[in-house]
């Protein structure tokens, strides 16, 4: 699975007279990758034994570095798969999406590399099992990153790139830190090892200070407010297949490390910081829905939404409970499949308009283009969490959680975050409908008309390739809202074993 | 039976979806234009949407039938959903409240798609309209049906979207657009206090099956009980439209008729009042709970029939009456009266659509809503003037039409416990009391005015008076059979009888009201009788300002905290952290400085540092 993409980049490498001349050809061959890739995904999720869904599955364990004990370790449970198929999807997405409308700025066959190296970083994470292993392929996404930020940006794109690697760097270095402190007084860096021992044989204090090392790290990726401040200037910047993917996964490697590596490995150092963690995600999903709602933007606004529902993601994990961190899980699938859909629209809205600001693209969009309008409306819809659509279980099952929250947590704490949580949620919900009412409804004016009055060509229609691209997300934002049985089954088991007993 | 209440409930979700895909392909298949004027049988949206429920109308009727021929209740549960903690179990539970309401949303919704049909006829967007109709009477029927809270709260959800989505229908125009994203925003402001009482229900039960949290009520905790009454109540007050949170309901009128008829009037804005009684039990363990209903019931009755008195729209008169007489059926339930409230609303469901409807009838006519471009219209629309009459009729309880009936149980109730005692304080008892003998008057009033200024005294509109389509009028009559009969369902329970006090006194009531206002408007039927009112008809009309003071107190400060937080955003969080890369740069600057590859300077830096060692080790050891 990793070995795909892998080679699909390296091939990129080969002169251009040589191998694939031309550029579409060179997409083609990016689609053809990454849909192999998510092939691979889709078998492993059909070789995955859903009756043992906490226990690691198709292993792979190699020696790798002996003398320092490293060990080349992967392997997929209940908590990764779903991510796993996620990413494979969402990339292969990106790709079909670019066959038609790659980003202004040329060079698509550096632009296919770094998505498929972007790819085996994302993807690596996820089933990495060695503490070195994961932060390795946690920092072979940086790159890539940046490099699309930069090259295939939208103004800005110098600074939002710097600021972004400047930022996650930081937070690499604290996650380093934090990861060699526990796994040189613990001995291994294995983390299924770690895992099952709970803690076990690392003092009070070091737990405290591994927690809060790798906390920063991980909280820079969510991003977990105040920390933040790197997104939305990345998603802005960012070309539409690099915000997709952005907010589709890369910021689920932050919570995913928090549930994967940070929660079984210092288990006391989260009980001590859980409150704290709780009221940064809080103050996070106000903030965010407040920035949204006064907002120009809308790529912006979309990015500052996902301030607000990785809060939400965040608190399920504060609270410490196989509910809270199921519906931390739940939250990122849901937010991969949403945000992903809403950045695919406002990219689609810009390639149209030239433009995303609100005041200038105006209203009456269900008028001039009734297709994008109404999927824009779903996708919104589903973010602010109606029930039916993916969004809404993981916020309430976040809420549920907080409502009783781990025995040794404060719970007076966490009822007051759980209310100021959902109020959080109905400024979600306003930002949103205010962002419909001034895009969709009203009179046509603004640059729609005046664009189609000057080019005589009215808005282009919804392509194949963009209905191919929306509509999987579309299907199972429906699917996994519609029937959350599908995915709670898979991480409810390995949950529990995650957090001793339960 | 389950399985059929199921069906009842997943029929016109599927049409939702049906119609969304296939609606305008459908008619071309059929042989009609599409977004032109089809005829009935080949308008395909028309067919996907009218179909299934009609489908579903039949089922829920044996259902129905079933449970009134063998009382007592049947649940049936598709799964389990693990979360960790409490589970949800989907599934479904029918009794006898269940299986009533069901078959009354389902009557009113194939009357309000059979009438759209002619009504939005020739509307390019009439496809989307069918199909979220029908998806919001499948959320009802969810909502109706449903043996678990949680999925209660979806189907609760879903219907909000529903109305916001058909609220802002004619998106075209802002206003429109503006009452869709209050209805649906003050309604989420109810249900986040809604979401929050469940969960705390559930977990202090152990489970979200509402037959369970029925049966344990009694035992649970009195503060878990009073709190989880008072946030579900917050959600009931939002969805019914009761004070405080009322407001949005007179704007949500902005949507087409029909809409206002079956999500306004008949169905979504009853289901506050549906669910207190499906989880009658917790409310009767938790008397200050009740105690708070029956306070906002009163403020909502009186308050919204004023300004019923006032208005000059014939839909928002309508719209203040449906908040009057939620507020009734509310205060039933307060004093105690659970199958009186069930009963007002069943008969208010009937007469409140036919009300609508009728009304949407004479808005196509006379092309307007304003009262005062009525009058007079008696003479041309003989169907609809003898429906909106007994409608009319039945709102202000005139004997022996349904509302009279409803109505009286309700009073007779609040009677009861306010003289005999009950759950509920008995000051509240009192005050619930007089506030329905002072409603009664009062409906009496505003009902007899919109009669009066719509139908008699001379035209003041220079449009032709005649029977809109058939399609419309003959389901208005339709309609009006129930709104007349149903009351008489009632004599077969005892508690539902009226009784000749109670009766009396609210027929004197009503001869007083409906008198005033004849009389006044007899004296110059071209005026509006509303005049009497004197410096009290703006206050009336504007609802007692409290939009203006929401708007003040609530919308402008967070719109202004939003700014705030962008600005703040921009030059505090995010300066802070390019001012650390900032300040990085320049100590780096400041760092480079001994590095300047003098070897010299680098020399003297290596001496210096050998003095301060041993300076330091010969002064410290």
């Amino acid at each position: 699975m990793l070995a795909i993409p892998l080679a699909g980049a390296l091939a990129m490498l080969l002169p251009a007279n040589w191998f694939l001349r031309t550029d579409f050809a060179v997409r083609a061959f990016g689609t053809a990758v990454s849909g192999a890739t998510l092939l691979v995904a889709i078998s492993a999720l059909t070789a995955f034994d859903f009756g043992a869904t906490s226990r690691m599955q198709l292993e792979v364990d190699r020696q790798w570095a002996s003398a320092i004990g490293l060990r080349f370790h992967l392997g997929v449970d209940g908590i990764s798969l779903p991510l796993v198929v996620l990413t494979a999807l969402l990339t292969f997405l990106c790709f079909l999406y670019t066959l038609r409308h790659p980003p202004e700025g040329g060079r698509i066959r550096l632009l296919t590399a770094m998505l498929l190296v972007l790819e085996v970083g994302m993807l690596g994470t996820f089933v990495a099992l060695d503490l070195v292993l994961f932060f390795v392929f946690f920092e072979t996404v940086l790159v890539p990153m940046y490099v699309v930020i930069m090259l295939w940006g939208g103004t800005g794109r110098r600074e939002a790139a710097y600021k972004f690697i400047l930022y996650t760097l930081l937070g690499s270095g604290f996650l380093l830190a934090g990861m060699l402190l526990v796994g040189a007084t613990a001995g291994t860096l294995d983390m299924t090892e770690l895992a099952a021992r709970h803690g076990a044989g690392l003092t009070r204090g070091v737990q405290i200070t591994a927690f809060a090392l790798m906390g920063i790290g991980f909280a820079v990726k969510a991003p977990m407010w105040p920390l933040h401040t790197w997104l939305p200037d990345a998603h802005t910047a960012a070309p539409t297949v690099g915000s997709v993917l952005l907010a589709g996964v890369l910021l689920k490697m932050g919570t995913y490390g928090l549930v994967r590596v940070a929660l079984p490995l210092a288990p006391e150092g989260a009980r001590f910081w859980a409150p704290w963690l709780g009221l940064l995600a809080v103050i996070g999903i106000v903030y965010g829905a407040l920035a949204c709602l006064a907002q120009r933007d809308l790529k912006r606004m979309i990015a500052f939404s996902s301030v607000g529902h990785m809060g939400f993601v965040l608190l399920g994990i504060a609270t410490l409970t196989p509910v809270g961190v199921n519906a931390a899980l739940f939250g990122n699938i849901a937010h991969g499949l949403i945000t992903g859909l809403l950045f695919f629209l406002a990219g689609s809205v810009k390639d149209r308009w030239g433009t995303t600001d609100m005041d200038a693209l105006g209203g009456g969009m269900l008028g001039t283009s009734p297709r994008l309008a109404s999927i824009l409306t779903f996708a919104s819809v589903a973010s602010l969490g109606l029930p039916g659509l993916a969004g809404f279980w993981g916020e309430m099952l976040a809420l549920l959680g907080a409502y009783r929250p781990h025995a040794d947590l404060p719970r007076e704490t966490f009822v007051t975050f759980m209310v100021v949580a959902a109020l959080g949620a109905l400024l979600t919900a306003a930002y949103f409908l205010r962002m419909l009412a001034k895009l969709t409804h009203g009179p046509a004016d603004g640059a729609a008309v005046r664009r189609g009055r000057e080019t005589r060509v009215p808005a282009a229609a919804v392509s194949l390739q963009e209905y191919a691209a929306w509509t999987p997300l579309i299907a199972l934002t429906l699917l996994v809202g519609l029937w959350p049985k599908t995915l709670l089954d898979v991480t409810t088991g390995p949950v529990r074993a995650l957090l001793g007993g339960g | 039976m389950i399985v059929l209440a199921s069906l009842v409930a997943l029929l016109p979700f599927l049409a939702a979806f049906a119609g969304m895909l296939f609606g305008p392909s459908l008619t071309r298949l059929l042989g009609g234009r599409s977004g032109g004027r089809a005829a009935p049988v080949r308008n395909g949206p028309a067919l996907i949407a009218c179909a299934p429920i009609a489908v579903s109308l039949v089922l829920a009727a044996v259902v129905a039938y079933t449970v009134w021929r063998d009382p007592g209740e049947r649940t049936g549960m598709l799964t389990v959903i693990e979360t960790g903690s409490v589970p949800i179990r989907v599934g479904l539970q029918v009794d006898g409240l269940s299986a009533v309401v069901a078959l009354m949303v389902c009557c009113v919704a194939l009357a309000v798609q059979v009438y759209s049909v002619a009504y939005l006829e020739g509307d390019r967007r009439y496809s989307s309209y069918a199909a979220f109709v029908s998806l919001f009477t499948a959320a009802m029927l969810l909502v109706v049906y449903s043996g678990d809270l949680l999925v209660l709260y979806a189907g609760w959800e879903v219907m909000g979207i529903c109305s916001y989505f058909l609220i802002g229908h004619h998106w075209e125009d802002r206003a429109n657009s503006r009452a869709a994203v209050k209805a649906f925003l003050v309604t989420r402001l109810g249900d986040v206090g809604f979401l929050i009482g469940v969960l705390v229900l559930g977990v202090g039960a152990g489970t979200f099956e509402i037959r369970e949290i029925v049966r344990t009520a009694a035992d649970l905790p009195g503060s878990t009980v009073t709190a989880a009454a008072l946030l579900l109540l917050a959600g009931v007050a939002g969805k019914s439209a009761q004070f405080p949170l009322h407001t949005w309901l007179p704007d949500a009128m902005a949507g087409p008729t029909p809409i206002s008829a079956l999500i306004h009037a008949a169905t979504m804005v009853a289901a506050g009042v549906y669910v207190v009684a499906r989880v009658f039990p917790v409310f009767e363990a938790a008397p200050a709970a009740l105690a708070v209903l029956g306070i906002a019931a009163v403020v909502s009755m009186v308050g919204a029939a004023c300004a019923a008195l006032a208005q000059d729209d014939l839909k928002r008169v309508l719209a203040y009456s449906t908040i009057s007489q939620l507020a009734v059926m509310a205060a039933g339930l307060a004093v105690g009266g659970e199958s009186p409230a069930i009963f007002h609303l069943l008969t208010h469901g009937a007469f409140k659509a036919l009300l609508f409807l009728a009304a949407g009838c004479v808005i196509v006519v006379a092309g307007s809503n304003m009262l005062a471009h009525y009058g007079g219209l008696r003479h041309g629309m003989p169907i609809t003037f003898w429906s909106m009459t007994v409608g009319l009729a039945a709102l202000a309880g005139v004997p022996p039409l349904s509302g009279w009936f409803s109505k009286d149980s309700v009073i007779e109730a609040a009677q009861h416990t306010a003289i005999h005692g009950g759950e509920v304080a008995g000051a509240v008892a009192w005050l619930v009391y007089l506030g329905l003998l002072l409603t009664v008057a009062l409906t009496a009033a505003y009902a007899t005015r919109t009669w009066l200024m719509t139908f008699f005294g001379e035209p003041r509109g220079s449009y032709e008076i005649r029977e809109p389509s058939k399609f419309m009028s003959y389901t208005v009559a339709a309609l009006a059979v129930p709104a007349a009969i149903l009351g008489f369902f009632g004599l077969g329970a005892a508690e539902l009888r009226p009784h000749v006090g109670p009766a009396l006194l609210s027929i004197v009531l009503l001869a007083v009201g409906a008198g005033g206002a004849f009389l006044l408007w007899n004296r110059d039927p071209a005026l509006d009788p509303a005049r009497a009112l004197g410096p009290a008809r703006p206050v009336f009309a504007r609802a007692f300002f409290v939009d203006e003071f929401y708007d003040a107190a609530v919308v402008r400060p967070v719109r202004a905290v939003a700014r705030y937080v962008v600005v703040l955003d921009r030059s505090r969080v995010d300066a802070a952290v390019t001012g650390t890369g900032r300040g990085a740069l320049r100590l780096g600057e400041r760092l480079r400085v001994p590095q300047n590859g003098n070897a010299q300077s680098y020399l003297t830096g290596l001496l210096a540092g050998v003095v301060v060692i041993v300076a330091g080790v010969v002064i410290l050891l």
